[in-house]
């Protein structure tokens, strides 16, 4: 069975890539397995990152972007495109309603494309949590491009920064006082702003704001403070007086009339062009393979933590913890400190 | 963590744009836990059968009021065949008179549920046939 | 209305009466369910009682008025249905022209008094029967009309000078519009005298009822296209029927309704000055048409509040200086959707009373539903007891014998206020959010519908919202009444006919007049003149929405689940 699935995905088979994704989502052992199959043919499909307050038009634009690349122009091939677009699951009812895909019309009946819909199943930060598994699945069935449109919630949309290569922060005007982006800190993970809704009023303004704080922004490497975890933006490795570093363009569009997706596929393009060329997408591989990782021990720590400790064991420390009987470190330290048994996967 | 949920899928065949009944279900299986994926109106028997692929849902459901069901139902159940989509459930609700739903049953709609059904008795019929 | 001091008395009368008499029967009986619990269809509370206290600041002259006497509160004619009756006209139609039309002949021998017609889907979506995208759809909900030869038959026999038709089409009305008049013409019938409305009202496609085909600017274009030309030469005519009825049916409350229709009728007002036409020449011929829903007195202050509305914003915020165009004229239709498939006898109740609410809510037009709405189209059997249900508040009730009745009752101006005050809440929410198109465009009224209707149903389920033989009363076994059968050879003979009609027309001519409508449409000119030599030419009704279609695009509607 997995090897079918597997030999499926890699041939392009549009059922096995479905139905492979359902089972990352399910998060089982046969998951598991067929990632371990896969993984030796992911690193070849460009992931781009398109996020953005609700209400500012992403599925649209994607839907304008996929239909850009699938129809390809001058000097650029057409490429088969995946779309991941998340939604955000109830906290009351653990249901989603999942209504990007019905923005997306224009798509409907290309075999060289793929969209898939999913909720973001309790996970913060912009994505769900098989979103990264989901994008290797993609790539290793083939597609050139994978989109991965965010919930959008603005406050904690960082996460797609570590996913994508390139991650598009779409903006709209009159949105409110202040640009979103700068509100929440996510300023510094654009490669290509879109200000959508162009037609609308305060657009000019929009996009000057984001000159501005363009131009404060410095080049080098520095951190950023966001949600009490330091990230580090890093230095772009090679810069130098020939190598300038990267700086995001700021497209204006209007993705219900199509408008300015000529000039959004070509800032796409232009940033992977240049991760190629100064070395930095080897370096975001790391960088992903690292966060990757880190977030998979701890998923793994944590699961075999709390399938080797008992009820009411759990409920007894949590109860100390609340009296003030116990502090959490040392609770937690307790549970990590179990016997070894507990570790006998 | 992640955990198993019920995917369902509710389409708009045909030309007929009334909606509210597609919405207020939509909502109903979202509070009950499951995940929807909502195609919109005017929707073809291929788009709904692509959808139901890529989406690897659990359930597809169809809602008709405008009387084309029997002409437009068939061809949708035979591309969900052709897709390799046999063990999706399929299920139709708006107005379908009772004398056409054996005729329905036949070609592989699972349940009918006409006005007035209450949204629980849907969601548990789901759960019963997926779960 | 009401004296100072006594008011004061009364208050503490009503304080007294609370404290003592209702108290003590509370104490021994509590009402059935609690306070906050009843409410109207809309979920809108209602007092246990109203008084004078509730009405203190009505001005009878300023609020109420006399009926054919700004602001109409009380009715658009000075006599009302004394003077004539609203007039009985059954919306009705279904596959072939022909049947239509025998249908149409079996309602004028009962005694209906004006025709109504259902399109089917492809018509409604300029799709002619044929089309690859009608499949399955033909005459399944109306009549088809591809082309002048369907619209000929559709009114064969039916002296259409003399009677007045309302079509219910909306993108494509200003082409079946043209097909009726050319229908006329060709009867040799002088086209002024002919009266009668087209829906046309595009607003409320995007809004609710979901056909919309171009985007709100092409789309709005077309509609001003048609004031402008019935102004011209249809004075009996009405050009647009600004319509309520499918927002309620998608699940808006009563106030939404109201709200929603309202705001959508003052944008068509603007559109029409913006094309530099002179009130006062197209605002007396737009026309309403309102949902009468389950709540008997809702729905009752709802028309009532409509026209005071209107009234006063055409008169001080548009400056209209002729009275007729501050009468709000309107068609009512009985609620649908408060209708079961489930016991469907039970349905005639529910459409004699919501009938009874729009008559006494002073309508100049009325459809009553059948009983197995639910089910299928009507059938002839059900479709007369729904025509004499009118016939029976006509003559049998006494309603008729005076003007709106129920004026001056404290609760039913009371909720009649209220009903306006919450009206001009949306009124500045829909501003504020840059006016109607916008609004809509934000899906503003799409989710206030989408939440209404949710709520709606988890009342239902959760047994909070009784519906006899649905949650209450429920019976098992089938239903058994006799259902409406279809000619099965219909689509057969539709496109027979439609192939005939495309061979035996000049097709040169088609396509110069097709061409020449294509121009009209990438300019500013008025499309209608242009529409009719396409009509009169027998291109078909696809044809011509294509030219549309390639010229204004199609929209995507903003989805609001």
């Amino acid at each position: 069975m997995t090897e079918e699935l597997v030999a499926g995905i890699l041939a392009g088979q549009r059922r096995a890539i479905a139905r492979a994704i359902t089972l990352v989502e399910n998060d089982g052992s046969e998951a598991q397995a067929i990632l371990a199959a896969i993984h030796s043919h992911t690193g070849r499909a460009h992931i781009v990152g398109v996020t953005g307050p609700p209400g500012s038009g992403k599925s649209t634009l994607v839907n304008d972007l996929a239909l850009s690349f699938r129809r390809g122009s001058a000097g650029h091939p057409p490429q088969t495109v995946g779309i991941i677009a998340i939604d955000p699951t109830s906290p009351f009812s653990g249901g989603a309603i999942l209504g990007d895909r019905i923005r997306m019309r224009d798509l409907a009946g290309d075999p060289g494309i793929f969209i898939r819909s999913m909720a973001s199943r309790g996970s913060l930060g912009g994505l769900a949590w098989a979103t990264a598994d989901t994008v290797r699945l993609l790539d290793a069935g083939g597609y050139d491009l994978v989109f991965v449109e965010t919930v959008g919630a603005g406050q904690a949309e960082v996460d797609i920064a570590k996913t994508a290569h390139t991650t598009v922060v779409v903006e709209v005007p009159g949105l409110g006082d202040d640009i979103q982006a700068i509100k929440a800190g996510i300023l510094e993970i654009a490669d290509v702003f879109a200000v959508n809704k162009a037609d609308h009023e305060g657009a000019d303004h929009a996009v000057q704001v984001l000159q501005m704080m363009l131009d404060l922004n410095s080049p080098g490497p520095h951190a950023v403070m966001h949600h009490s975890r330091l990230i580090e933006v890093a230095a772009i490795a090679g810069q130098t007086a020939d190598t300038p570093a990267w700086r995001p363009p700021i497209h204006k569009t209007v993705a219900t009339r199509g408008e300015g997706i000529d000039g959004l596929v070509e800032a796409i393009l232009a940033h992977r062009a240049y991760l190629e060329r100064t070395g930095n997408l080897v370096w975001r591989e790391r960088e992903r393979a690292a966060s990757e990782l880190e977030t998979i021990i701890q998923q793994e720590a944590l699961r075999r933590v709390l399938a080797h400790t008992d009820g009411k064991q759990l409920a007894a420390l949590i109860d100390q913890i609340a009296r003030r009987e116990l502090d959490p470190y040392a609770a937690g330290q307790l549970l990590l400190n179990q016997p070894s048994q507990a570790y006998r996967g | 963590m992640p955990d198993k949920k019920i995917r369902v899928l509710i389409a708009k065949p045909g030309l007929d744009g009334h909606d509210r009944g597609a919405k207020v279900i939509a909502r109903a299986l979202r509070d009950a836990g499951m995940e929807v994926i909502y195609t919109g109106i005017r929707q073809t028997p291929e788009m709904i059968a692509e959808a139901a692929l890529q989406e690897d849902v659990d359930v597809v459901g169809l809602s008709i009021l405008s009387g084309a069901h029997l002409a437009l139902f068939p061809r949708i159940v035979s591309l969900l065949r052709e897709n390799g989509l046999d063990d999706v459930l399929v299920v139709a609700g708006g107005i379908i008179p009772d004398e056409d739903v054996p005729a329905l049953n036949d070609m592989g709609i699972g349940g009918v549920f006409g006005p007035g059904t209450p949204t629980d008795e849907i969601v548990d019929f789901i759960r019963g046939q997926v779960l | 209305m009401f004296d100072q001091d006594r008011l004061e008395t009364l208050q503490e009368q009503k304080e007294r009466w609370e404290e003592t008499t209702l108290r003590k029967t509370l104490a021994e009986r509590p009402e059935r369910i609690p306070p906050d619990r009843f409410v109207t269809t809309s979920s809108a509370p209602v007092e246990r009682l109203y008084t004078p206290l509730d009405v203190a600041g009505l001005d009878y002259a300023r609020d109420l008025g006399f009926p054919g006497d700004y602001p109409f509160t009380r009715g658009v004619h000075p006599t009302m249905h004394r003077g004539r009756l609203w007039t009985m006209r059954m919306f009705a139609g279904f596959g072939m022209a022909e049947e239509t039309n025998a249908r149409y002949k079996y309602l004028l021998e009962h005694g209906e008094t004006g025709l109504s017609v259902a399109f089917d889907m492809p018509t409604l979506y300029g799709y002619d029967s044929d089309a690859p995208e009608a499949l399955g759809e033909f005459g399944k909900c109306g009549v088809a009309v591809s082309s002048l030869a369907d619209m000929e038959a559709l009114f064969d026999g039916i002296p259409v000078d003399q009677i007045t038709t309302s079509m219910t089409i909306n993108s494509p009305a200003a082409i079946v519009w043209a097909m009726y008049i050319a229908m006329a013409e060709k009867r040799g019938i002088p086209i002024e005298v002919l009266g009668g409305t087209i829906q046309n009202d595009i607003l409320k496609e995007y809004i609710a009822q979901k056909e919309f085909i171009f985007p709100p600017k092409p789309s709005m274009r077309l509609v001003v296209d048609t004031f402008e030309f019935g102004s011209q030469y249809l004075p009996r005519w009405n050009t647009i029927s600004i319509s309520g009825y499918h927002i309620r049916e998608a699940g808006a409350t009563a106030v939404q309704e109201l709200a929603f229709t309202l705001a959508d009728g003052l944008e068509y007002v603007r559109w029409g000055l913006a094309r530099g036409l002179e009130i006062d020449a197209f605002a007396p011929r737009l026309s309403y048409f309102f949902n009468s829903h389950n709540d008997f007195f809702e729905e009752i202050c709802k028309f009532r509040a409509a026209r005071r509305i209107w009234a006063r914003e055409m008169r001080d915020t548009f400056g209209a200086k002729s009275p007729r165009s501050w009468l709000l004229r309107f068609h009512t239709q009985t609620a649908g959707c408060s209708l079961t498939a489930q016991q469907p006898e039970n349905n005639i109740v529910r459409t004699a009373w919501q009938a009874l609410a729009a008559v006494l809510g002073g309508t100049q037009s009325l459809h009553t539903n059948s009983m197995d709405e639910a089910l299928a189209l009507p059938s002839e059997y059900a479709v007369k007891i729904a025509l004499r249900t009118q016939q029976l508040i006509a003559h049998e009730s006494g309603v008729t014998n005076t003007v709106d009745p129920l004026a001056g009752s404290y609760f039913v101006e009371a909720l009649t206020n209220r009903m306006e005050q919450e009206t001009y809440n949306y009124f500045s929410k829909i501003e504020a959010l840059g006016g109607v198109i916008p609004a809509l465009e934000k899906g503003f009224m799409q989710r206030e519908i989408a939440e209404s209707a949710y709520r709606y149903q988890i009342e239902i389920d959760a047994k909070q919202r009784t519906v006899i033989g649905v949650n209450d009363y429920v019976e098992e076994g089938p239903v058994r009444i006799p259902l409406l059968e279809m000619d099965p050879q219909g689509y057969t003979r539709q496109v027979a006919r439609l192939e005939r009609v495309r061979r035996e027309r000049d097709n040169e001519q088609v396509g110069v007049a097709l061409e020449a409508l294509r121009q009209a449409a990438q300019g500013t000119a008025n499309t209608m003149p242009y529409i009719m030599d396409c009509v009169r030419a027998y291109a078909t009704l696809g044809e011509i929405m294509g030219i549309f279609r390639q010229v204004f695009g199609e929209y995507r509607e903003p989805v609001i689940i």
